[in-house]
């Protein structure tokens, strides 16, 4: 028996998200005293993840690009080498993606945005988010095989060092039948799902002319810029920056919100986001309610003197 | 074409949420439902296809007879024909089973569902009904064209997007950026007028053995109060983020 974690590489690197699914791995292993497998495609150096307690890793070579269909499978010929009885998942979009395949080709019940260890193992209950976060619900995985999609940043990194195996595996590849075509995604831009620091603006901008604010200090603190939903649907930013309840969520470390009131929606979106910054003209905007600091002030004069000063903070920390 | 778009009944997203029956059940009271906004793309870029390209529109649900308003409120939208599961909806696997069942006996060509409803943010649906058909899925869907047995799909990946080619029968989950939000339709009074006289029919379940359960719920701790910095003083910003949220 054993736990199987699923590891997502980036140009070559393992993903944070990924590293945070294998310490839940280890620690899930932990409980039920078992062994913790992980698989992962196209990587050369895997000795990071015996830092993560990852006692064996299936080393899979494909040519193909990730698609659902075909990596599903190849988890699932995982699973059955393994024998394993959980797999664990992240929240990333090609997760998001293969789960509900693995789900039905294993016969196994599937929980997404699990926020915390198993309550208890017999029966197996976890701890969810739903209604977008604003709430959570104990729910209960009744099949052999469980699945578990983990929230991102919601366990965090926890270090345990094993000594790992490392095996060749190479699984039967079916044909996917979503053929991909292009892919077009900015090389050197921190995407929204894996910033550690998201800065979001709102309509308290103005105009898409004065974005240069929120790129600015975007860069300065390697963030990943975001937008409430009246920017994406006043076209003043692409949908792929809202973020919200129709939008995407946010669970980052530390999140920004410039010249955003704080409507319902936007707040569940991005209440995983450990620390809230708030920066406002509107003393009374409700999302003053919702953050952990915040500044009543006008963006346009607030924004440049905090870029300056964290430019300064930098050079004096690095 | 043939068409079907998967429509989950859900609270508006300016629902304040709260529980009942010693926190078991999601508390409806005053509550307002309206189609997941997610399906709801889903079903305006269908009603695309039926002007456009001639295809026909059915849109079904898995709920108590509660829910049948928004389904009428589907057809107010355009859709030909709807209907209705007549069972509670549990999990996931359970919805798409009986969704499967509709999909494969309609003999449809595309199935349109949302990324996730928003009140259990699940996720499955779609793909669950591609697995049990054998057809082709693109989840997070945010750009779709068809033309004969063929689908270019565009789905919105973490930092960007990839585009896709499939083959019909597909299924999708659908999300925002597969119309505009400016080009949902709210129904004018001849379309809700022709809703009432559309068929809607009930369909008994296959009453599936669901594989997860919700036991209870509850609700997220009360926040901390927050800390007021002053503009003037940017520094203090920077000495909290760093030395007490541990953030830079």
């Amino acid at each position: 028996m054993s736990v199987l974690v699923y590891i997502e590489s980036e140009n070559g690197s393992f993903k944070k998200a990924a590293l945070e699914v294998a310490s839940y791995g280890r620690a899930l292993a932990n409980t039920l005293n078992s062994s913790l497998s992980a698989v992962v495609f196209n990587a050369d150096d895997v000795s990071t993840l015996s830092n993560y307690g990852v006692d064996k890793v299936l080393s899979v070579k494909i040519t193909e690009d990730y698609n659902a269909e075909t990596y599903a499978d190849i988890l699932k010929q995982a699973v059955e080498r393994e024998q394993s009885k959980v797999v664990v998942l992240s929240s990333s979009a090609d997760c998001k993606y293969l789960a509900p395949l693995l789900s039905f080709g294993l016969d196994a019940g599937y929980v997404p945005n699990v926020v915390d260890l198993p309550d208890s193992t017999a029966p197996f209950q976890v701890k969810r988010s739903v209604f977008t976060n604003k709430a959570f619900s104990k729910t209960e995985i009744s099949t052999e095989i469980k699945i578990i999609g983990l929230s991102n940043n919601a366990f965090g990194l926890v270090e345990q060092a094993v000594s790992s195996i490392v095996e060749v595996f190479s699984p039967e590849i079916i044909p996917s039948k979503v053929v991909v075509k292009g892919i077009d995604k900015a090389p050197d831009k921190v995407s929204i799902a894996d910033a550690d620091i998201v800065v979001s603006a709102g309509r308290g901008l103005k105009g898409p002319e004065n974005w240069n604010l929120v790129e600015d200090l975007a860069t300065v603190l390697g963030a990943a810029t975001a937008c409430s939903k009246p920017v994406s649907d006043l076209g003043w930013r692409p949908h792929s920056e809202h973020v919200g309840q129709t939008g995407k969520p946010v669970a980052s470390n530390l999140y920004i919100a410039i010249g955003i009131s704080g409507a319902i929606q936007h707040l569940a979106g991005v209440s995983s986001s450990k620390v809230k910054v708030v920066i406002n003209t509107d003393p009374e905007a409700p999302f003053f309610k919702a953050a952990d600091y915040g500044i009543v002030g006008d963006a346009f004069e607030v924004v440049p003197k905090l870029i300056e000063k964290l430019k300064a903070f930098k050079a004096q920390n690095t | 074409m043939k068409i079907l778009v998967c429509i989950s009944h859900v609270p508006d997203t300016t629902s304040k949420i709260n529980f009942t029956e010693d926190n078991t059940k999601f508390d409806s009271n005053a509550v307002q439902f309206v189609i997941n906004p997610n399906d709801e793309f889903g079903l305006t870029r269908a009603m695309w296809f039926k002007e456009r390209q001639n295809a026909s529109v059915d849109v079904v649900n898995v709920g108590g007879a509660e829910t049948e308003p928004t389904l009428r409120k589907a057809l107010a939208i355009g859709a030909d024909a709807a209907l209705r599961i007549n069972t509670t909806a549990t999990d996931g696997f359970a919805v798409a089973t009986e969704l499967s069942k509709i999909a494969k006996d309609g003999d449809y060509d595309l199935i349109i569902a949302g990324r996730e409803s928003i009140d259990y943010n699940g996720g499955v649906v779609p793909g669950m009904i591609a697995a049990s058909l054998g057809a082709s899925f693109v989840n997070n869907c945010i750009s779709l064209d068809v033309e004969g047995q063929n689908a270019t799909a565009v789905r919105e990946i973490d930092g960007g997007k990839e585009t896709l080619s499939t083959a019909l029968p597909l299924v999708i989950g659908g999300q925002k950026g597969l119309v505009e939000e400016s080009d949902l339709k709210i129904p004018n009074m001849r379309g809700i007028m022709m809703a009432r006289k559309k068929p809607l029919r009930v369909i008994e379940p296959e009453n599936i053995q669901e594989k997860t359960r919700t036991i209870s719920f509850e609700k997220p701790a009360p926040k901390g109060a927050i800390k007021m910095v002053d503009a003037e003083n940017i520094d203090e910003l920077i000495t909290l983020l760093h030395n007490e949220a541990k953030v830079l």
